[in-house]
């Protein structure tokens, strides 16, 4: 008897410390996450020495060429800085809408524990993504400290900021509307590169008579065609119009955004026939194939991309009707309110602005520098053109990499286009359009 | 007949384990029940347990409802209460009808092959063949793999250019060259292929654990009354495997209205949709177009359609336990 209530003892005791333990283990993670506002965690930090500490950096820099060139920007800051430990947080797919280190990213700024610093593409993605819900720390001071303002471009700082400031640093410019064009596959039918649409489908007709598809188009799901619409969008439409679309000074029901989804429609009967079961991922591969398409209308990373490929029968020019325009996408880097580390990101953002982070960085991603007096030196023939360009074109904001419009439009539109890819129904495709533009609540 | 079927076979499922507190009942009734002894360190056990299921499952279940009634569409939290709004918009999205239409796909195609074949490889594996264990093994392997693996590899297999297709090619089936998971129209069902790929070895481990559970005699008693094979699987075997078929609906459906590590590795959405989910729609409205009371409006869906599966099941199970 006295043994059994022993044993019953010590199974009530065991049952309450467990509970007890137990709650206290739920109740441990809830109490940072829910009252931390975003300003709490930066008290530690104002009394921390610069030059000690840690800095961590998140971004979706993974893959070879974006690691070396991260990796690049990294020494700098080391050197400089040899007491700040380095936490280099990169998650593998971000760039897309809902990638993993987005929904990580999110879910730490909501939690108050934001990063040190993060990549972002310059413009509404961070601005509607962060700024607007009063996360980020406006730049400006640091802008005029660092004297940005002289070495970016105007066109650059404006897509950069919001309520007239700049909210991040821009590290690299890609541009999206180029059309890379195999040499091999133009020679067979003695065709020049087209300039506009209407040569376009001349050559498109004779590479279909020879057999060659023209035009290569990835959409086994809503994206690639986001990026060739864009590039034809602003040959369709002025440059004012083209940025009325994002602020509700120009309606989606404007007859260029008609004019190029016709073009679009009509460029799917020369694309590869397969098209709606490739894959952005393995495109380039298709690209390079010996039965590869002639041309393909992609930023100019792709650059990087067939380089690596070990593949020479290429050149480029801007999408046809895109001469003297420069649709602008950006990576760049903010600062988080309540960053752990403050002074540290700091620096970071000084690094990733300077003359010297940008040239270390830029010739390895394959990109070119935000800034316009680079050390022309370390660059190769294709981003010395680019340069050019970036210095001398008019500069928009790409829609597809989030510098034109928040991501919740960017999953839309691309929606909207993959609805033209499978039904070739141009109508449908614009009421889409329209309709995605009235949920983004442009100029609202 | 009936009787015996739920005894002879249920014994492996949920009835041991259910059983147990309602063996307690049996003493005697003195006290009020849950104040005698045993029945308060049941309590008391449990107790931690309930807690945290109230908190972490059925609290976060409410807030998602809650959450599916307010306007709380971009980044910023916004709890102004907009009622159904949510909802009128979610059932009227033509992504979502598309959705309903794949999830039927997916269901009856997943179901289907998964049942079927899984009761074939059970009863293939019951005739006491040689080398059991190593096919019931390779059978059941695939159930090992994690939806992501699984979804990598369908993924190049169906490859239009690349996968079972140069098969067929080399076969002499040039002109077969289906495009499997990337169809705009029909691509759910190449889906479910990998899905039952993966799911089917377990449909049969259930089956033949069911199987050995049915007692020789009746068999035995079938075969004395003339039944041949067919119709000893049509009379007997079929019908006294009924609570496992049962178990089998209920757990491929739920896999079926959840279903997403496999799709997100295949392809996502796919063209037009046609390989689109509840659930990837369920994560794009949330993580990618921060569309939070939209992604808890389809949550909360989801959850009601699940409880329509498992509600049934979940009192067919009490109902066996009672008795």
């Amino acid at each position: 008897m006295s043994q059994a209530m022993n044993r019953r003892q010590f199974l009530k005791a065991s049952a309450l410390g467990a509970s007890a333990a137990l709650l206290a283990a739920c109740a441990a993670p809830a109490a940072p996450a829910a009252p931390a506002a975003p300003a709490a965690p930066a008290a530690p930090a104002a009394g921390e020495a610069a030059g000690a500490g840690s800095l961590e950096i998140f971004s979706w820099w993974t893959s070879g060429g974006e690691v070396e060139a991260l990796n690049a920007l990294y020494e700098i800051y080391k050197a400089r800085y040899p007491g700040v430990e380095i936490l280099n947080a990169a998650l593998a797919g971000g760039a897309g809408q809902g990638g993993n280190m987005k929904a990580l990213l999110e879910t730490r700024m909501i939690g108050g524990q934001p990063p040190d610093s993060f990549q972002v593409h310059l413009g509404r993605e961070l601005i509607d993504s962060h700024v607007i819900p009063g996360r980020m720390e406006p730049l400006d001071w640091l802008y005029e400290e660092e004297g940005f303002n002289d070495v970016f471009p105007q066109e650059l700082i404006d897509i950069a900021s919001y309520d007239g400031s700049p909210w991040s640093v821009p590290v690299n410019i890609h541009r999206s509307n180029v059309m890379w064009v195999r040499t091999d596959k133009l020679s067979v039918v003695g065709a020049e590169v087209p300039k506009t649409w209407d040569q376009f489908f001349e050559v498109a007709e004779e590479l279909k008579a020879a057999g060659i598809n023209a035009l290569a188009v990835a959409e086994n799901e809503p994206n690639f065609s986001g990026h060739v619409f864009e590039c034809i969008l602003i040959g369709t439409m002025t440059p004012d119009a083209y940025r009325g679309l994002f602020d509700g000074s120009t309606p989606w029901t404007d007859p260029g955004v008609t004019a190029a989804l016709e073009i679009l429609n009509r460029a799917y009967d020369y694309a590869n026939p397969d098209y709606l079961s490739t894959s952005w991922g393995d495109i380039n591969d298709r690209y390079v194939a010996d039965d590869g398409p002639a041309m393909m209308i992609m930023g100019d990373w792709t650059h990087g991309v067939l380089m690596s490929k070990q593949f020479t029968n290429y050149s480029w020019a801007p999408a046809p009707d895109t001469e003297g325009i420069f649709l602008v996408l950006s990576d760049s880097f903010g600062l988080p309110k309540g960053a752990p580390h403050r002074e540290n990101a700091i620096n970071f953002l000084r690094i990733c602005g300077s003359r010297e982070g940008q040239d270390a960085f830029n010739p390895i991603k394959g990109s070119i520098p935000a800034r316009t007096d680079p050390d022309l030196s370390v660059y190769d023939e294709y981003l010395l053109s680019a340069m050019e360009d970036f210095k001398t074109n008019t500069l928009l904001p790409s829609i597809q990499h989030g510098a034109a419009a928040k991501q919740s439009f960017v999953l839309d539109y691309a929606i909207a286009i993959n609805i033209l890819a499978t039904t070739r129904n141009v109508a449908q495709a614009q009421a889409a359009l329209v309709q995605a533009a009235e949920d983004a609540e442009f100029g609202a | 007949m009936r009787n015996l079927a739920h005894k002879s076979v249920t014994v492996q499922g949920e009835r041991g384990l259910a059983a147990s507190p309602a063996v307690s009942t049996t003493k005697s009734r003195k006290r009020p029940r849950w104040l005698q002894g045993d029945m308060l360190i049941a309590i008391l056990v449990l107790l931690p347990s309930i807690l945290a299921v109230a908190l972490f499952i059925y609290t976060f279940i409410g807030w998602t409802f809650y959450i599916s009634t307010v306007r709380w569409n971009s980044q910023v939290p916004d709890y102004t209460f907009v009622g159904l709004r949510n909802w009128i918009r979610l059932f009227s999205d033509h992504r979502f009808h598309i959705d309903l239409r794949n999830l039927v796909y997916y269901a009856v195609g997943f179901m289907g092959q998964c049942i079927i074949f899984g009761f074939i490889l059970a009863s293939l594996l019951d005739t006491k063949i040689k080398g059991e264990t190593l096919f019931r093994t390779i059978f059941i392997l695939p159930f090992a793999v994690s939806g992501i693996v699984t979804g990598v590899a369908w993924r190049w297999l169906m490859q239009p250019s690349t996968g079972i297709n140069l098969i067929f090619a080399q076969l002499g089936f040039e002109n077969f060259q289906p495009t499997w998971n990337s169809h705009p129209q029909y691509g759910m069902w190449a889906v479910t292929i990998a899905a039952a790929w993966q799911f089917t070895g377990y449909i049969m481990a259930l089956y033949l654990a069911a199987l050995r559970g049915i007692p020789q005699e009746l068999k035995e008693a079938a075969a004395i009354d003339g039944a041949g094979t067919w119709a000893t699987y049509r009379y007997v075997i079929i019908p006294l495997l009924m609570p496992v078929t049962f178990t089998a609906i209920v757990l491929t459906g739920m896999n079926s209205i959840r279903v997403f590590d496999i799709l997100n590795t295949m392809g996502g959405s796919g063209p037009a949709f046609a390989t689109d989910t509840l659930a990837f729609f369920m994560y794009q409205s949330t993580f990618g177009a921060y569309r939070y009371s939209l992604g808890a409006t389809i949550s909360s869906f989801m959850i009601l359609l699940s409880a329509f599966l498992i509600i049934p099941y979940l009192r067919s199970m009490r109902g066996e336990v009672e008795r």
